[in-house]
């Protein structure tokens, strides 16, 4: 009786890593199949996903303009005040005051790219962006002013 | 409260009984994190194993007092990382629940199916990851192809591969990438021709039965009086799907099978995982050509306030019963909230388990339980 388990035991242990080799041989052989990617090689191809969420950017037209106006909406929105936006009254060309965002501040390091700012915002003047390669080697340039300068809001935006 | 030399134990003396102890972990390849198990040995048997927590604590539970009932959801997914969609919307059903509302049928039925392919992607992470404890590397890379597929529809969808925060009170963040249908369809093909891989690799490989077979015993008794869930209990005879026993989005509408094995042992608990895979396989399937047209968010007001009161969730994520408890005074953050994770409780039948058997068989037992660290200390 022990010799007959002693030998089921060593067929059952031969066969098993048999069937193991051979699905290492046959990926061994098919090389096709592997789909590895050769990260920092394939930068020039490499293509995120468009819903990607890499950072908070601020999209600007042709013209310098863009379309916050300056509500704090984001700002009240996010957990961890990643963003603050800094107001300041604008004379528009009627004469009257407005309030207008002066500067958008972004700290990059304090984002957790939850998107509740993007979804806040009433204008759809902020979005992610799929750019996720953001080491520096001086913690403050991840602060970020969103809004370029001498930009301005544009036209019909309330 | 300990101190430093409590804690970190002069491993050189030997004990009144000539016992040992041995610290294993923080930094250790099998925790999996920073679990410390401080062990105490009998020459190679295990008397005693003592878990001691606190190296990832972050205090979330403080941290949601804080925020507000749409802010607070994207923290949970720091706690189990693994299920972090299923934690989402544990948070949202109980904010759905308390504020009264009606989330399109759109959103459940995307929900549901995120959250299966967020179970399949943490087992498959969990299979690579226990045969790697075990010694088989291989395995490794053929669970995270699989993986991989699940990450890429996530990354599609919600824009995040790990930490999603898709899911908002109300319904989802966004509507599904046109694509998602087709990609899911893709991956449920590719599933199933693969994962005979895993029965050739893994299952029926003889050194993995003969490590996993009648190791680290946890009896059904003993797993209802360690509060443990999911296929933990399960492995143990233990009817415990929260899916089944109340169920939430459309799980009532599907069929499906909550998976039991008797054995209790860790290969039964690696058995009830690789079939509860093809359980999410099957509701997959299920609902994927039947996503109705229409809203993914439901309307809510702009600042959300639960009622007065107290209120609980319990969702079944990966590992088990997630459960969500808040008491509201009224205003828009929680005043106290409580997370009742699978981990925890999973842990604290470690050292039941592992009593008396050999230190070797630790890294079965531990691996079976897939422990997934952040969620056991939030």
């Amino acid at each position: 009786m022990f010799l007959k388990d002693y030998i089921s035991d060593v067929y059952n242990g031969v066969s098993s890593l048999l069937k193991g080799m051979r699905k290492t041989g046959y990926y061994f052989t098919h090389p096709k199949e592997i789909i590895t990617e050769q990260y920092p090689d394939n930068r020039a191809t490499l293509k995120l996903a468009d819903r990607f969420k890499g950072e908070v950017i601020m999209p600007h037209d042709e013209n310098n303009e863009h379309a916050c106006t300056g509500c704090t909406a984001c700002e009240i929105a996010c957990p961890n005040g990643t963003i603050k936006v800094v107001t300041k009254s604008e004379v528009n060309a009627e004469g009257k005051k407005k309030k207008a965002v002066d500067a958008l501040v972004y700290r990059l390091e304090l984002c957790t790219m939850c998107n509740l700012c993007v979804v806040a915002c009433p204008s759809d003047a902020i979005k992610m962006a799929p750019n996720f390669e953001h080491s520096v080697f001086d913690r403050t340039k991840l602060t970020k002013i969103l809004n370029k300068p001498g930009s301005k809001i544009r036209e019909g935006i309330e | 409260m300990y101190n430093q030399t409590e804690i970190i134990k002069d491993t050189t003396e030997l004990g009144p009984e000539g016992e040992l102890v041995v610290n294993m972990g923080p930094q250790h390849p099998a925790t999996h994190g920073v679990l410390h198990l401080v062990v105490t040995l009998n020459g190679e048997t295990i008397k005693k194993i003592e878990p001691h927590l606190g190296y990832i604590h972050r205090s979330i539970e403080k941290m949601c007092e804080s925020l507000t009932y749409r802010q607070f959801i994207y923290v949970t997914s720091r706690m189990d990382y693994l299920s972090s969609h299923i934690n989402n919307t544990a948070c949202a059903l109980l904010v759905e629940k308390g504020m009264q509302i009606e989330v399109p049928e759109r959103a459940q039925y995307v929900r549901t199916i995120l959250n299966e392919l967020t179970r399949i992607a943490s087992h498959e992470l969990w299979i690579g990851a226990m045969a790697m404890d075990l010694g088989a590397f291989t395995p490794f890379f053929y669970a995270f192809r699989e993986r991989e597929m699940i990450t890429e529809i996530m990354e599609d969808t919600c824009g995040a591969r790990l930490t999603m925060n898709y899911i908002v009170p109300g319904g989802l963040m966004y509507d599904i990438h046109p694509t998602f249908q087709n990609k899911v369809k893709a991956f449920i093909k590719q599933f199933k021709e693969k994962v005979v891989e895993y029965e050739d690799l893994v299952t029926n490989n003889v050194i993995f039965q003969s490590r996993t077979k009648g190791v680290g015993i946890l009896s059904a008794e003993d797993a209802i009086s360690f509060g443990c869930t999911g296929p933990v209990a399960r492995a143990s005879g233990v009817n415990c799907d929260i899916r089944k026993i109340a169920p939430y989005d459309v799980y009532a509408k599907v069929e499906f099978d909550e998976v039991i094995e008797t054995a209790g042992d860790s290969f039964a608990r690696y058995m009830v995982r690789i079939k509860e895979m093809n359980q999410s396989i099957r509701i997959i399937e299920q609902l994927i050509d039947t996503i109705p047209e229409g809203d993914f968010v439901g309307k809510t007001k702009n600042v959300l306030k639960l009622p007065k009161g107290e209120f609980y969730q319990r969702v079944e994520t990966a590992r088990g019963e997630f459960g969500v408890y808040i008491v509201s005074e009224g205003g828009t953050t929680p005043h106290r909230i409580k997370f009742r994770s699978p981990g925890f409780s999973n842990l604290s039948a470690l050292s039941h388990m592992a009593e008396g058997s050999k230190i070797g068989d630790l890294m079965a037992t531990m691996g079976t339980l897939d422990l997934v660290i952040p969620d056991i200390d939030r």
